[in-house]
């Protein structure tokens, strides 16, 4: 190397090439269906001998008639079959090194392995007894009673935790799978039978897919096929429930008096991913409070340091979707930050973005989606996102396009059509 | 098996290359040899505050979020008790781009007054946020000092108090930086779809001319042998009681470092963990507890914590937790308990080892304890530990006057 440092100029960056130059692919899924007619996607990738399987249900909290019902049946699941007790199922998967869990959402819950491939044929049987013959004891109800609501107690005295709640109450209403939240008396009105019925209808009974990634065994089809294709596979469907926003919209909350944040939250209410302009304002909320180098960060951080960061963001919902701005300031500057936030807006609104900066958001959302689909794992959950959500690949490639062809000019129009703060709920906690 | 390659530039920085072609983008990860624990007891959280002063523009660039997002790329850092790390992910294409950023922060900074400013702000934010409106949030601020007496490890990454970040001055930060920041301090490794022999021209085109600059020489005072157990009880407004104890451990390069961390996860690695099963489970007398230690470079802690149920009696709670460490201490674990959390470990490590940011990062961190190949002897480590040993260390660790205990009361 004959270069030295006489010959380079620090000043002047390197040449790159612009990211939006760069093809994406995203690796498509094989699919399989089972006996009973459930759907298997799986992507072969990656080098490590490791596998991710996914069992999704239609068993989420928007199929429960009285509140904390699906999540308590998902956690359950694993505490007891007929043959084993909680100790037993956990010791089994444990055993093999590999890890079982579980969450509930708001229209589906899942069931999750990530184990090493070669003791996937000792780790089915289990998955499959928790998914026909778990029998959540009594005992074990009581205890999950006890200890979540100590749990719950803890995070009550957090302002971002409240400020959670609140904000989606507000967007969605109080009755609304989105909005819903949670009190001690939920967990004490909760019963073991309840809980058995919904596990029944939405499990043993329910509707299902199954998600794989990793290095596939070669016998995958006939595995998954001897445990899991004789189960029930219902026709269950999230159809929609009405939305109860508040009438409302400033909120201002105080949760403990030598509180020393504020949570601020301010959000509006947005349409789902099939809608025109969603992979557009994925953009327009990028450049304004979706990365590191966008304006809130820039500002409201960078500049005038009242915050450890500041986030904007679209709710991850399939029926609604809500756009957000999220931040914990010192509570003596929360309402400068909030009075900066919709400064932000009407910048937005008035000046078009230059072409520099919007060079840059394209750049920079481009190279997170490269480097994001790094490895099986994360390609199945693009994956697992558009099957959801009821779309399909030409999402993802209209995303791409999005990001690389939006003008400034749309831009501009999409913020005078959303940014508008008197669409915006505004709560701050301290 | 992780594969690399190592060079040293005349200057003193040292190189690891991983190639993986089965990603289109490359990490570059640099790990300079400073934690909190050399800083100087006064001005304590300066090498975290330093963390972000590094984002606030170079000798040459002003800015440095800016260029490296048009090249498509991303980066972030932390700060430990042992060690500041910095990594940028960048598609493989834009590679100089990460070179000449850092390069050029390694040059200099730019020592600017705003952005020291502004990040004092900041940082202090992410303290009130993290240590202060968190319910329990100042409990390792009085579990570190009550456990250690010299070393360094008493206070926090972040700092002993608001007051220590505040007052952080632009000549602190210039002499900060030019006593560690050096190449002589600092391992480098480039990982992704790269080549040893491009990522050797671009080292020695941006990185070969920056002055060496001296090599430090740790010289932190190490904690004396514990010869009495330590008590503390707080008030404060949280709603349940908890009860934590801690025990110092060994530092991270002894042998018996791999038999803590099996035994840390027989007593709370997963739901049929002992400690789990008997005072959750069977007893309840925990909403929850854990078992866990903090894998520092010099010895550090191990620590048993759990919030109590409501009405349960701290006395009965600590009690329990002794008989469960009684058991350990007494009779011998089964082969298979040991066998379940030495596949947990195995699988563990081949889940990390799957994103190349993560392996970039594990290379630098086993380079800077000693060499980056034993990254690849680990799971042998732990795979030599026996069921004896785990006795033999439950009965060195778990002694009275070896515990630090914390009764942390809800005050309302």
């Amino acid at each position: 190397m004959i270069d030295t440092l006489k010959t380079i100029d620090r000043t002047v960056a390197p040449e790159i090439v612009d990211a939006v130059n760069f093809k994406l692919q995203l690796k498509s899924y094989k699919k399989f269906t089972l006996k009973n007619g459930v759907d298997v996607y799986t992507i072969d990738a990656g080098a490590e001998e490791v596998l991710s399987l996914e069992w999704v249900f239609y068993a989420g909290n928007w199929f429960e008639d009285q509140n904390l019902v699906a999540a308590s049946a998902n956690f359950l699941l694993k505490n007891g079959t007929t043959k084993k007790s909680a100790f037993q199922v956990n010791e089994h998967f444990e055993y093999y090194g590999s890890y079982l869990n579980r969450a509930c959402y708001n229209e589906t819950a899942t069931v999750s392995l990530h184990c090493l491939n070669k003791h996937i044929a000792e780790l089915l049987p289990v998955v499959r007894e928790l998914l026909t013959d778990s029998i959540m004891p009594e005992q074990e109800l009581a205890i999950y009673q006890q200890n979540m609501k100590q749990r719950l107690k803890v995070n009550l005295k957090k302002s971002d935790f409240i400020a959670g709640r609140l904000i989606d109450s507000y967007l969605y209403g109080e009755h609304h799978p989105y909005g819903k939240y949670t009190r001690d008396e939920d967990f004490d009105k909760l019963n073991r039978q309840q809980l058995l019925d919904f596990y029944n209808k939405y499990y043993q009974q329910g509707k299902f897919m199954i998600f794989v990634a990793g290095r596939l065994p070669v016998n995958l089809e006939p595995l998954l096929n001897e445990y899991f294709g004789d189960l029930g596979n219902s026709n269950i469907q999230a159809g929609p429930i009405a939305l109860k926003s508040s009438e409302e919209k400033k909120f201002r909350v105080t949760n403990d008096k030598d509180g020393v944040q504020g949570s601020i939250r301010i959000a509006r209410p947005f349409p789902n991913r099939h809608h025109p302009d969603f992979l557009k304002i994925q953009v327009l909320n990028s450049l304004f409070g979706g990365f590191f180098g966008s304006r809130l960060m820039s500002n409201i951080r960078e500049d005038k340091g009242y915050t450890y960061g500041i986030h904007s963001f679209l709710q991850n919902h399939i029926h609604e979707s809500a756009w957000m701005i999220s931040t914990e300031a010192g509570k003596d500057v929360c309402e400068a930050a909030i009075t900066e936030i919709y400064k932000e807006m009407k910048t937005l609104r008035e000046e078009p973005v230059d072409e520099e900066e919007l060079l840059l958001v394209r750049n920079f959302m481009i190279g997170s989606i490269l480097g994001d689909l790094d490895g099986p794992f994360q390609i199945i959950a693009r994956w697992k996102n558009i099957i959801l959500n009821g779309l399909d690949e030409n999402y993802f490639y209209n995303s791409i396009n999005t990001i690389k062809t939006i003008s400034a000019e749309e831009l501009q129009g999409l913020a005078q059509k959303y940014l508008k703060p008197e669409e915006f709920y505004e709560l701050v906690v301290v | 098996m992780i594969n690399f390659e190592k060079f040293t530039l005349a200057n003193g920085l040292r190189v690891i290359v991983h190639q993986d072609t089965s990603t289109p983008m490359a990490v570059m990860n640099i790990m300079y040899d400073v934690g909190s624990r050399d800083e100087n007891p006064d001005k304590t959280g300066f090498a975290h505050l330093f963390e972000h002063l590094m984002f606030g523009g170079s000798v040459n660039i002003s800015n440095y979020d800016e260029p490296l997002q048009m090249a498509g790329g991303e980066n972030n850092a932390y700060t430990t008790d042992d060690l500041t790390n910095y990594y940028i992910q960048l598609p493989a294409e834009n590679l100089e781009t990460a070179f000449w950023l850092e390069s050029d922060r390694m040059l200099s900074l730019s020592f600017s007054e705003k952005s020291l400013e502004v990040q004092r702000k900041v940082v202090v934010e992410e303290f009130k946020e993290h240590y202060i409106a968190k319910p329990y949030g100042d409990v390792w601020h009085k579990m570190r000092d009550l456990a250690y007496k010299k070393h360094p490890y008493r206070w926090m990454t972040i700092g002993k108090e608001l007051s220590h970040i505040e007052n952080a001055k632009l000549e602190d930060v210039k002499e900060f930086f030019f006593k560690y920041y050096r190449p002589v301090n600092a391992i480098m490794v480039v990982a992704g779809n790269v080549t040893t022999e491009k990522v050797k021209a671009l080292a020695e085109k941006w990185f070969g001319d920056i002055p060496s600059g001296e090599k430090y020489k740790r010289n932190v005072p190490q904690e004396p042998e514990q010869k009495e157990e330590r008590k503390l009880e707080v008030k404060a407004n949280v709603p349940l009681d908890a009860l934590y104890k801690t025990w110092h451990i060994y530092p991270r390069l002894d042998r018996k470092y791999y038999i803590t961390d099996l035994l840390a996860d027989i007593l709370s690695g997963g739901g049929s963990s002992r400690l789990y099963q008997s005072l959750v489970k069977e007893k309840q007398l925990f909403s929850n507890i854990e078992c866990y230690h903090f894998g520092t470079a010099d010895a550090g802690l191990l620590c048993i914590e759990g919030k109590l149920v409501k009405g349960i009696k701290m006395e009965d709670a600590e009690k329990a937790i002794e008989t469960e460490l009684d058991k350990i201490k007494n009779e011998l674990v089964d082969e298979a308990e040991l066998q379940k959390v030495k596949n947990k470990t195995e699988s563990m490590i081949a889940f990390e080892d799957m994103s190349v940011m993560n392996r970039a990062n594990s290379l630098a961190y086993y380079e800077w304890l000693g060499d980056a190949s034993w990254m690849n002897f680990e799971l042998d480590k732990y795979g030599s530990v026996t069921t004896e040993d785990i006795l033999q260390e439950s009965r060195n660790i778990f002694r009275k006057e070896n515990s630090n205990t914390l009764y942390y009361y809800s005050g309302n």
